[in-house]
């Protein structure tokens, strides 16, 4: 085994394709550019509510993961699953469940109106981290959820047989835990809340929410200035290899130890205040989590009968694209986790997608039609926006793993073959499981790089939709939301649910 | 590795339908106008009847798509320019005079430009649900008057062409004030979006009474839906008109399939197909020949438009203004 090596190929492929569409702008563009004073300021925003947003998700995630981990209840599979939804919703969609509940005419508001209370006031910064702890705490609360699975119950068992109080079990071994995973779970949201745009602007209320994407966006579309898109582009860049530095170098607490790789049971966790707590949490988190995602669904239901067979065609389309970028993103993954990959794998999240796909279309279109590759590259660029997801469920998995059983392996001789399709792979199920859903759902709602890249005969799902609100027909193209988001989770569901087929969770 | 054969495939495909005998005039368009709910369908299929040619529509971001390309591109035409970019598409030397006789444009301003074609337009205006407010207002003091309750959703003139012709026309109108008269709209704009979807998804979900849209849009809502709930309130300073343009791309390969497709926009087969389908006024057809919800539709008296260059001489200190009287 030469974990190292076999890292180095996915991860030099997946850096030259970030960093070579990047640098190709900023050629063409006639190199670098000086900020502005406005640049700054959408800087500092775009800092600020990244950096509340990321530690709020994480923050609310370690409850809500911990409740999850020690409750079993009825529809508990169906729950973390449906917790996936908003993630993977695209950003309109989202947005329109959202203010459907907590806008100024949402459910909420309507529901104060009857105790004579004004109307919510979501628009400002606490909206957009409203919005992005709706995006992000589902994703959180599920890798944090992963990193409580992997608690070996060897250990468990022996605090129980010690009558260890809950405090003395989360010091000694929740957060320990915790410190290993948390970080990265937090970086990750960071990373996605850097490069919001539509998202921060629409809750944010007005120009003073302005981010850096929309920065990006203005200079390429408004004042077509590569050079200056390419700047931006490059500090979005600067700032995650930072954050990363920091948040990856932090004394992560060593991986759990050995234990017999078998579920998890919590004895201390039967106190009738800690099971209210956790009730109480997961209440919350479902609340929050589903009332949007039943807006949208009651948006969708009227306009289904309407939707033209061209929008289910699409929906053909999309999931083709899905299922070559789960391919593609898995493929890279798995090297990829067996080495230092991440930060890697980081960058496919980092970079601005609209940069992205201006530096692939230079580089791809004195060779190829861009109209043509246009699907091909949609599952491109998804599939290395999935990476860093994929990344962060499989790693520390496989670190434990590694840690557990290297020895043995080591002292009998193992093959890597023999390593990796007996004890590797079958231990990954969870986390593959997961990854593949998550990048195939992603996949499905993600409109990719339509600025440059639309096929003329072959339109996405997400894109019918965009076409439908464009075109007046707002039923049809809320029917359209709704069929995307229940074939996302559809699809989400079948990898994530075949990744726990031999889990009792 | 999946890409390669999924590229394969796809390629075949299209050398198949690149065999055929027939020229193929290549028109860029934005995404909306070659979806099958917007115009280019219906186009494509009159003018194929009139040139014993294929008409092929490549959706897309037109001008930062033109630039990338250069005098590469594949484009013989490119439809649905805004007049905001007109300055630096001439500037790029990419397109040709048009060549066409202009008499027969029925715009309600003069227009005289050699090489932009226009082929449709309306008036930014704001659109109000007629259940949520009786009396709409009926210029920007008026807007800036409602009560502070009453909330709209205008679109960001930095992501947004509807949003950059709104900031024109405050600043067309208000001159210098334009920043007091931003900071006093202020309260009553709720939030500003990316695009017109986001802005006018938020307007039929009953999120805001009144947005940031077109005169035309209630045709829509009429024509389509029955529903006449939706009007747009009308300003006597007069409104923004929101012209769009097509072009000749020099480096055509077809240029007399190119000059066939300029004049047929002029035509009344084009001009007939607009009005429903992309829910605007078409540029050459005589009042008398619009759909009759067309005619009904309220409309201003005054156009007003900036010239390119009056445009661009204002464009950034009328976004530094906004900014800063919406940031407060």
């Amino acid at each position: 085994m030469a974990p190292r090596a076999v890292a180095i190929i996915p991860a030099t492929l997946v850096a030259g394709l970030v960093l070579a569409p990047l640098t190709a702008v900023l050629i063409r563009g006639g190199g670098p550019s000086a900020l502005g004073p406005a640049d700054w300021a959408a800087l500092r925003f775009t800092l600020l509510q990244a950096v509340v947003s990321s530690a709020l998700s994480v923050g609310l995630a370690i409850p809500v993961a911990r409740a999850l981990a020690r409750r079993r209840f009825p529809g508990r599979s169906l729950l973390i699953t449906l917790l996936g939804a908003p993630f993977i919703l695209p950003v309109l969609v989202a947005v329109l469940g959202l203010l459907a509940v907590f806008g100024q005419n949402g459910w909420l508001s309507a529901l104060l109106g009857v105790f004579g209370l004004p109307p919510v006031q979501v628009y400002g910064l606490h909206g957009v981290v409203l919005a992005h702890v709706f995006f992000n705490l589902p994703l959180a609360t599920r890798l944090i959820l992963q990193g409580w699975l992997s608690i070996p119950a060897e250990r468990l068992r022996t605090a129980a047989t010690l009558d260890l109080p809950p405090f003395a079990i989360f010091r000694l071994i929740e957060g320990p835990m915790l410190r290993h995973i948390a970080p990265g779970a937090a970086l990750i949201v960071f990373t996605l809340c850097l490069g919001s745009f539509a998202v921060a602007l629409t809750l944010g209320g007005g120009p003073a929410s302005t981010t850096v994407e929309l920065a990006i966006y203005q200079s390429f579309r408004f004042d077509f200035d590569l050079s200056h898109a390419a700047t931006l582009a490059t500090v979005q860049l600067a700032l995650v290899a930072v954050s990363a530095l920091l948040l990856l170098r932090l004394p992560l607490g060593e991986a759990m130890g050995a234990g017999l790789d078998r579920t998890l049971r919590r004895w201390d966790a039967e106190t009738p205040r800690l099971r209210v707590l956790d009730a109480v949490w997961i209440a919350l988190a479902a609340t929050f989590l589903l009332l949007p995602l039943l807006a949208i669904a009651l948006r969708g239901v009227p306009g289904l009968a309407t939707l033209p067979a061209s929008v289910w065609q699409a929906a053909g389309f999309s999931l083709a694209v899905a299922l070559g970028s789960t391919a593609l993103c898995l493929a890279l993954a798995l090297p990829l986790a067996l080495g230092r990959g991440e930060p890697a794998a980081l960058l496919g999240l980092a970079i601005s997608p609209l940069v992205l796909g201006t530096g692939l279309f230079l580089l791809i279109q004195p060779h190829a039609s861009p109209f043509t590759l246009a699907l091909p590259v949609t599952a491109l660029v998804n599939a290395l926006m999935s990476l860093p997801f994929a990344l962060r469920a499989l790693r520390p998995e496989v670190q434990a793993i590694t840690a557990q059983y290297g020895p043995l392996a080591q002292s009998l001789d193992l093959s890597p073959h023999a390593w990796t399709f007996r004890i590797l792979l079958p231990r990954l199920r969870r986390p593959l499981g997961f990854s593949a859903g998550l990048a195939a759902a992603l996949s499905m709602g993600d409109l990719g790089v339509i600025a440059l890249f639309a096929d003329p005969e072959r339109a996405t799902l997400p894109l019918q939709m965009y076409r439908l609100m464009q075109g007046y027909r707002m039923e049809s193209a809320a029917a359209a939301a709704l069929l995307l988001l229940v074939l996302s989770l559809g699809l989400f569901w079948i990898f994530d649910r075949g990744g726990r087929a031999d889990a009792d969770t | 590795m999946r890409i390669p054969s999924l590229a394969a495939g796809i390629l075949m495909t299209t050398a198949s339908l690149a065999a055929a005998e027939t020229p193929v005039l290549t028109v860029y368009a934005p995404d909306y106008f070659t979806s099958e709910w917007g115009p280019g369908p219906v186009i494509e299929a009159k003018f194929e009847e009139t040139c014993a040619c294929d008409l092929q529509f490549l959706p897309g971001d037109l001008m930062p798509r033109l630039l990338l390309e250069g005098a590469r591109t594949r484009a013989d035409v490119v439809i649905g320019l805004e007049t905001d970019v007109t300055k630096k598409a001439r500037e790029t030397g990419l397109f040709a005079p048009h060549g066409q006789d202009l008499s027969s444009l029925t715009l309600p301003l003069d227009w005289t430009d050699d090489t932009f074609l226009p082929f449709d337009w309306s008036y930014v205006a704001f659109v109000y649900d007629t259940t949520k407010i009786d009396t709409p207002p009926t210029s920007f003091d008026d807007l800036i008057a409602m009560p502070e309750d009453v909330k709209i959703v205008i679109q960001d003139p930095r992501s947004s062409i509807s949003g950059l012709a709104l900031l024109l026309w405050v600043k067309q109108v208000y001159g210098d004030e334009a920043e007091a008269k931003w900071a006093a709209l202020a309260p009553r704009i709720l939030t500003v979006t990316k695009g017109w979807s986001e802005a006018y998804g938020l307007f039929t979900d009953g999120e805001v009474p009144m947005v940031l849209s077109f005169n035309t849009s209630p045709a829509y809502h009429i024509a389509a839906e029955g529903d006449e709930t939706k009007a747009a309130a009308i300003f006597d300073e007069g409104h923004y008109a929101y012209v769009e343009l097509a072009a000749k791309v020099a480096s055509t390969s077809q240029p007399e399939l190119a000059d066939a497709f300029m004049s047929f926009i002029l035509s009344p087969a084009f001009q007939q197909a607009i009005p429903e389908t992309n829910w605007s006024y078409p540029s050459a057809l005589p009042r008398e020949d619009w759909p009759q919800v067309f005619r009904d539709l309220p409309a201003p008296d005054t156009a007003i438009l900036l010239d390119e260059d009056a445009a661009a001489a204002i464009r950034d200190e009328a976004l530094d203004e906004w900014r800063r009287a919406l940031s407060q």
